[in-house]
């Protein structure tokens, strides 16, 4: 419980907001993947952020970093194309897409740039104050 | 004369401590503002430091001594002078998160003014304490 703790806190934030953030890629770059390794269309994935409180602390008053819980699925149906000319066309000429909303994807990763752009700033103002507070008394 | 001295920085080293803290919950809160359910907390800077500061609020953990194997442990403990409170939020998310951003960031920012404040105003102290040691 210290200048130093602000490190973990602000560096855990950085680390789950750049895996979002990859998520996001994840999900942009495969916005037309109409097929994956497991021959299915790619679904989209999103983060879950859960609360990280270091151990130790009295209940109730955890303060802590956070840290990506988990990678979740997207589990709504896949977007309909009409294609009858693609390899991968059922009988009625319809194509499975993935369900990937690029708008969405778009604003999810601005929205992780800019806490992570938050947090860096968090990280270096902390630095300043040790570094501030190394030198008390001197001069 | 040393525990003058002590004395004399105590205010500040306090101050500082409490600083520290709280940078450190409004750092958790600016971590988590994408966290669902996350609650923002604070602590009143001003109550925390009354009491602190406060002799009487200080007492030393105390504890029932215990003579038997079947007794039961008795103990008090001073709470610690920081108390944590959530914030209330003036507009509230979907996924449940009370994190302001904005107020966040200038909390933060305003604390960190704060702190770099004590620490000047300790060093000015050890400075003249330094300079009237030395006369």
């Amino acid at each position: 419980m210290s200048l130093t703790s602000i490190f973990s806190i602000a560096g855990s934030a950085l680390q789950a907001q750049s895996q979002r953030m990859n998520v996001a890629a994840s999900n942009l770059a495969n916005a037309d993947s109409a097929v994956g390794p497991d021959g299915q269309p790619y679904r989209a994935r999103q983060v879950v952020f859960q609360v990280d409180p270091p151990a130790g602390q009295p209940y109730g008053r955890e303060i802590g970093g956070v840290r990506v819980a988990g990678v979740v699925q997207d589990p709504s149906p896949p977007k309909r194309l009409y294609d009858p000319a693609h390899p991968l066309a059922d009988a009625q000429g319809y194509v499975n897409m993935p369900n990937v909303d690029p708008v969405a994807e778009t604003v999810n990763m601005i929205a992780a740039s800019r806490s992570y752009q938050a947090n860096v700033e968090v990280l270096n103002t902390a630095k300043q104050l040790m570094m501030k507070t190394l030198t008390i008394g001197q001069s | 004369m040393l525990d003058r001295l002590n004395e004399d920085f105590r205010f500040y080293q306090q101050a500082i401590a409490l600083r520290a803290q709280r940078q450190e919950v409004l750092s958790s809160n600016i971590a988590n503002a994408d966290t669902p359910q996350y609650k923002a907390r604070d602590f009143d800077f001003q109550a925390a430091m009354r009491d602190a500061l406060d002799a009487r609020m200080r007492l030393p953990d105390t504890q029932l001594s215990l003579t038997s194997a079947r007794h039961i442990p008795g103990k008090a403990v001073t709470p610690d002078p920081v108390e944590l409170q959530y914030r209330l939020p003036y507009q509230a998310s979907v996924d449940g998160n009370t994190v302001d951003m904005d107020a966040e960031r200038v909390r933060f920012a305003d604390n960190t003014l704060h702190y770099q404040s004590s620490l000047q105003l300790l060093s000015g102290r050890i400075r003249s304490m330094m300079s009237a040691i030395q006369e």
